[in-house]
């Protein structure tokens, strides 16, 4: 038998791990991977409530996250494409056009 | 220890792993691969949670569709090692400090409001795909209309921004 309580820390865990990755990462496609560890760990938490007051609402905003997640990964994705094959590069320190 | 105990551990500790071992990585398919591990033990602990549709859905949509997105974009852009720079000065100052206030804030969080523990127990609760669908189909109707046209410009979007000239 295991506490709900186990799986909350579990989802910080990963939300944490996800944040050290966004964080210190430099290659564009592995930053991206840290925002779906990111995401992941917020349906973790949706469904361990879902879990604790017993009501299915929380499976549905995991249904939408994942929705908006497979959205989110076409557009990203296709935006990486487009600034490789402009600037011949995914590390985020060369990209800094914007930076003066 | 009982099965579904040992159930737990096993897949928790593989998606801390998983995980760890993704920002660990240098390589970009390395941390893809680790990322597909995280998130079949995820399927495995909602169905510990009852959550049948979502851990269908977990490994169809995100392991099977999302993940195969990112490793052929991997494989089509032949991204090699991720290059040793100097990090920025932002991220060796604030990038692992603000991920330890994250952890304790949800940390304390949880240990101040947590309203007594509930235990998992199986079949306790269960969602099944046909309350789901009902919930999905008429409360949150709108939502789910609103989600077709969000893919639908998500579609053009990608396919207008990857497309050479039009």
């Amino acid at each position: 038998m295991i506490p709900v309580s186990y799986y909350l820390i579990l989802s910080a865990i990963l939300f944490g791990l996800g944040v050290v990755g966004f964080l210190t990462k430099r290659n564009l496609i592995t930053i991206f991977m840290s925002i779906e560890l990111m995401l992941n760990a917020v349906n973790l938490a949706f469904v361990a409530f879902a879990y604790t007051w017993q009501v299915l609402s929380g499976h549905i905003f995991v249904f939408f996250v994942i929705v908006v997640a497979a959205a989110e990964a076409a557009v990203g994705l296709a935006i990486i494409i487009v600034i490789f094959r402009t600037r011949g590069s995914l590390n985020v320190e060369r990209i800094d056009l914007l930076k003066w | 220890m009982t099965a579904e105990a040992l159930l737990f551990f096993l897949f928790a500790g593989l998606a801390v792993v998983g995980a760890l071992n993704m920002v660990v990585q240098r390589h970009p398919i390395h941390s893809a691969l680790s990322l597909i591990l995280v998130m079949v033990s995820l399927a495995v602990l909602y169905l510990l949670l009852g959550a049948e549709f979502i851990a269908a859905i977990q490994v169809i949509v995100y392991a099977g569709a999302i993940m195969v997105l990112f490793v052929f974009v991997i494989m089509l852009l032949n991204a090699g090692e991720e290059e040793r720079t100097n990090w920025s000065r932002l991220a060796r100052y604030l990038g692992l400090p603000v991920a330890v206030t994250l952890l304790l804030e949800m940390g304390w969080l949880l240990y101040r409001t947590w309203p007594g523990e509930t235990f998992v127990e199986a079949d306790r609760f269960v969602g099944r795909t046909a309350a789901i669908g009902h919930l999905l189909f008429k409360d949150y109707v709108l939502p789910f209309e609103l989600t077709s046209v969000l893919i639908l410009v998500a579609i053009l979007g990608a396919v207008v921004l990857a497309k050479r000239e039009l």
